[in-house]
């Protein structure tokens, strides 16, 4: 093909599907959100039941709009730090429309009750194939762009994508090794404690190298251009990217805190969550103070906010998660609302945050525009989002701590002061300010939405010319080639 | 020889790996290429690259 362009329309169809899909699966989690506050919002449908939604919800958001803002920031920032072309030509077409396929197959098959029980692993095993299939074809295509890369070095946010899409492959083929029994039922190749020990490795290696590093990568290419300034230390990247790798395989247990799994493994698991703390917020640092002598541009740029504060919820959510990674703390923690809490400062304030101020950077780059449509309306989605996390995550964090303490409260002859229904109950306050906080962000998605089409009307598709690496940069090709 | 001075052995050869990695990024002598690969991203115009040279 054309060698003296980048592929833009890969990026420009991934970039879509990341507003189709983030609209999508929050509204799906508006509406489990609200049938917890009103259970009668299923209508007696069994398609629409809270435990066949649920993983809908969770695959939607994390896959199909996490998913689709990382594969399309991940061609992006590959293509134009390495001045190179996608590798493998019709190849990432292929795993443009595999991973539709992949979502669409997991959009009929959840509701219909087909689960494999395996959280965020739910998917039964032709679809799994299928994920396994687009995923190496996905490496094939990133490792061979940066193999025929022009430049010598690396840039660092590749380092993160790299990580992240390798570390996925491994995960997802062990954690989904199982035994077909007919075309939509499977049985984990595990058993016992060995199977949940399998599944919360994968479980929490997705937040750490799906949610986090992919992510990370997103931070490291899209703060520094639009900022204008190079990442703050790129010392501390290289340091940042080997802690992370070196310390997140080990923090799984934690979801396993007094459980049948064995009490030095859960003691590990909590020992590297809490390690994990020192690079999450050496990573945090080097992305914040790459604004640091420009801090003037927060106050203007609505991109900027987003990418920023995302940082913050980063920051916040991963003190958050080794905190309670600590026994002492999960013992009233766990199996409350206040994970849901934490889950989703990382996942709206962190993950959806950096991803939408990153989409805003790339839209009207792939239709040939400086700036979107309306940047009034970043600076309002900005704060739609913004409100809607917090009354989000602090509605939730009242509720669990709540839950934790009524749940462990005796009374003076060792009977339980409380049912589990009265805690229920007085948690129904804060599940409908729950989904006001949801419905917010939610509002804020289709806000980008109008942005977005009203970009793409008044634009057209371009392709960006591959510009020659500029003489004595030290940049020049690389010195094996 | 028993599997668990193995894993200690894994143990502290990542330690070692890990600070020696530190070690590296921080001596001075990788200034220079570091600065020259920060400078990647903005090394490049996007916008000139795409709009604008459309009209």
């Amino acid at each position: 093909m054309n060698d003296t362009q980048y592929n833009y329309k890969v990026v420009r169809q991934f970039a879509v599907m990341t507003v189709v899909w983030g609209i999508v699966g929050m509204l799906v989690g508006v509406l489990i959100a609200a049938q917890l506050a009103w259970p009668a919002l299923n209508f007696d449908i069994p398609w629409l039941t809270y435990g066949r939604l649920r993983p809908l919800h969770t695959n939607a958001v994390i896959f199909a709009f996490g998913g689709s803002a990382l594969f399309a920031t991940s061609y992006y920032a590959v293509q134009r730090t390495s001045h190179a072309r996608l590798f493998g030509g019709p190849l990432a077409a292929f795993t443009f429309w595999g991973w539709q396929a992949v979502i669409l197959l997991a959009a009929v098959t959840l509701p219909l009750g087909y689960n494999t029980s395996k959280e965020y692993a739910e998917l039964e095993w032709p679809i799994d194939i299928l994920i396994a299939v687009v995923w190496v074809s996905y490496a094939i295509v990133f490792f061979g762009t940066i193999a025929k890369r022009k430049v010598k070095h690396i840039y660092v946010a590749n380092w993160f994508f790299g990580a992240y899409i390798l570390t996925i492959a491994i995960l997802h083929i062990i954690n989904s090794a199982e035994v077909p029994a007919g075309m939509l039922k499977s049985y984990s190749a595990y058993a016992g404690v060995q199977d949940a020990m399998v599944q919360w490795w994968y479980g929490h290696n997705a937040v750490g190298f799906f949610l986090t590093a992919g992510f990370l990568g997103m931070m490291y290419y899209f703060i520094p251009k639009q900022a204008g300034r190079p990442v703050y230390s790129y010392r501390l990247s290289i340091v940042h990217f080997w802690a992370l790798i070196f310390t997140y395989m080990w923090a799984g247990p934690h979801h396993l805190h007094y459980t049948a799994l064995p009490d030095w493994a859960q003691s590990i698991g909590m020992v590297f969550s809490l390690i994990l703390l020192a690079p999450s917020w050496g990573g945090m640092i080097n992305g914040i103070m790459t604004l640091s002598g420009a801090w003037h541009k927060l106050r203007t740029d609505p991109i900027l906010k987003f990418l920023i504060v995302s940082l913050s919820f980063y920051g916040m959510s991963t003190f958050e998660g080794p905190m309670m990674s600590i026994k002492t703390v999960n013992a009233l923690s766990h199996y409350t609302d206040w994970t849901i809490g934490h889950v989703h400062s990382g996942a709206l304030g962190w993950v959806a945050m950096i991803s939408i101020g990153s989409l805003y950077y790339l839209l009207p780059r792939l239709f040939g525009r400086t700036e979107m449509y309306s940047v009034k309306a970043i600076t309002l989605h900005f704060w739609i989002t913004t409100i809607g996390i917090v009354l989000y995550i602090a509605s939730m964090w009242i509720a669990g701590v709540m839950q934790g303490l009524m749940w462990r409260a005796v009374n003076e002859d060792g009977t339980l002061t409380y049912t589990f229904v009265e805690s229920v109950k007085a948690t129904y306050p804060y599940y409908v300010i729950r989904l006001a906080g949801g419905a917010l962000v939610f509002s804020g998605m289709l806000v980008m939405a109008w942005n977005m089409v009203k970009t793409i009307t008044a634009g057209k598709s371009v392709e960006g010319e591959i510009p020659p690496v500029a003489a004595g940069s030290g940049l020049d090709a690389p010195a094996h080639a | 020889m028993d599997i668990n001075a193995i894993r200690a052995g894994i143990t502290v050869a990542a330690l070692i790996t890990f600070l020696g990695i530190v070690a590296w990024a921080w001596s001075s002598r990788r200034r220079a290429d570091f600065d020259a690969a920060a400078r990647l991203p903005l090394d490049e115009d996007d916008i000139a690259a795409s709009g604008e040279k459309q009209k």
